[in-house]
């Protein structure tokens, strides 16, 4: 079966529908099916349909997608509880250890993101995969700091992310790859998202599956969950009226 | 593969940073195992044809993928085809 690519981490610029359109001509262009265009978590809901036009149009499939960045695990439940049903995928930028926890365990999380460059702060640990492992999330690696940085920077961030897959593939957590990025020039086609997942370890099979078949298994989940037939997990409305 | 870039570059600039890429990734040791050479390189379709060991090419890939600039222009690198022989290459191009 053909490979469907998806994008989840598109930072486009939701207010200038032109930079949208640009990304999303450029996503299609370099093979994507799927792109996942965040929207800031105090979004006006207005911005969310235009954006997903111009994707149509352009011949891109859209998937709504929040980055919550809360500082306190009370600040992720009640940010969860107001946008879980708005976005297609849910992205916590975990920043503290004890949001990095709540997060993993919570269900309603898709996407566990560790911006932070520093070894002395690593979150995703084997306490966080192995919660991460019982719920549903994901632990997704932006390759955008391993095209900007370099040297001594880069070193580094290889060696975190190397032990943060190896954590991630012993727990059975799954793994996305995605761009980050906000420019056409830093877009990367699915092969060389998966060429550039093999400095941390990720070759062949499991670095094409973190930028195809996981971010579209929670595209697909997610996506079923959260339409008018979904009743609970394998119950779904097949059909309604009086005659069923 | 093909370049992507606002503005033009010649081979030599093309060279430097493709090795410059290799070496910042793998290091002099692993550039030195890459056996690469510019087959040849155009200039008007920003497109440029590589020969490198297959035992390389996945290394050669990763090194134009983490490419952001040629010279001190912004750029992309994007691998459009990879073929045993160049005449191959050239009819399937």
């Amino acid at each position: 079966m053909k490979r469907v690519y998806a994008d989840l981490h598109l930072c486009a610029n939701v207010n200038d529908l032109s930079h949208v359109k640009r990304l999303a001509n450029r996503a299609l262009t370099l093979g994507y099916g799927f792109v996942a265009i965040s929207f800031p978590a105090r979004y006006a809901e207005q911005l969310v349909t235009p954006v997903k036009e111009i994707c149509k149009e352009v011949g891109v499939e859209p998937v709504s997608r929040v980055d919550l960045k809360p500082h306190t695990p009370d600040e992720l439940l009640r940010d969860l509880r107001k946008l879980r049903r708005k976005f297609e995928i849910v992205a916590v930028v975990c920043q503290a250890k004890t949001v990095a926890r709540q997060a993993a365990k919570d269900r309603r999380v898709d996407l566990l993101n560790f911006p932070q460059p520093d070894y002395r702060r690593v979150f995703f640990d084997w306490a966080t995969a192995e919660l991460a492992s019982n719920s549903l999330a994901s632990l997704e690696i932006d390759v955008k700091p391993l095209l900007m940085l370099e040297g001594t920077p880069r070193i580094r961030l290889l060696s975190i992310l190397q032990r943060e897959v190896q954590i991630a593939r012993d727990s059975h957590v799954p793994i996305v790859v995605s761009s980050g990025v906000s420019e056409e020039l830093l877009m990367r086609k699915p092969s060389e998202l998966a060429s550039l997942a093999s400095l941390i370890n990720m070759y062949e099979t499991f670095a094409m599956d973190a930028v195809s078949k996981n971010p579209v298994t929670i595209i697909k989940r997610n996506r079923e969950k959260l339409s008018w037939r979904f009743v609970a997990p394998g119950i779904r409305v097949v059909r309604r009226g009086k005659d069923c | 593969m093909e370049i992507v870039s606002c503005e033009t570059c010649n081979s030599n600039e093309f060279m430097d940073t493709v090795w410059k890429s290799i070496s910042k990734l793998y290091g002099e040791h692993g550039a030195s195992t890459v056996n690469l050479h510019l087959i040849s390189f155009n200039d008007e379709e920003k497109s440029a044809i590589l020969r490198v060991g297959h035992t390389s090419l996945e290394l050669l890939k990763t090194a134009l993928a983490s490419i952001t600039k040629v010279g001190d222009k912004p750029a992309a690198v994007h691998v459009l085809r990879v073929s045993g022989t160049i005449k191959a290459l050239h009819s399937k191009l």
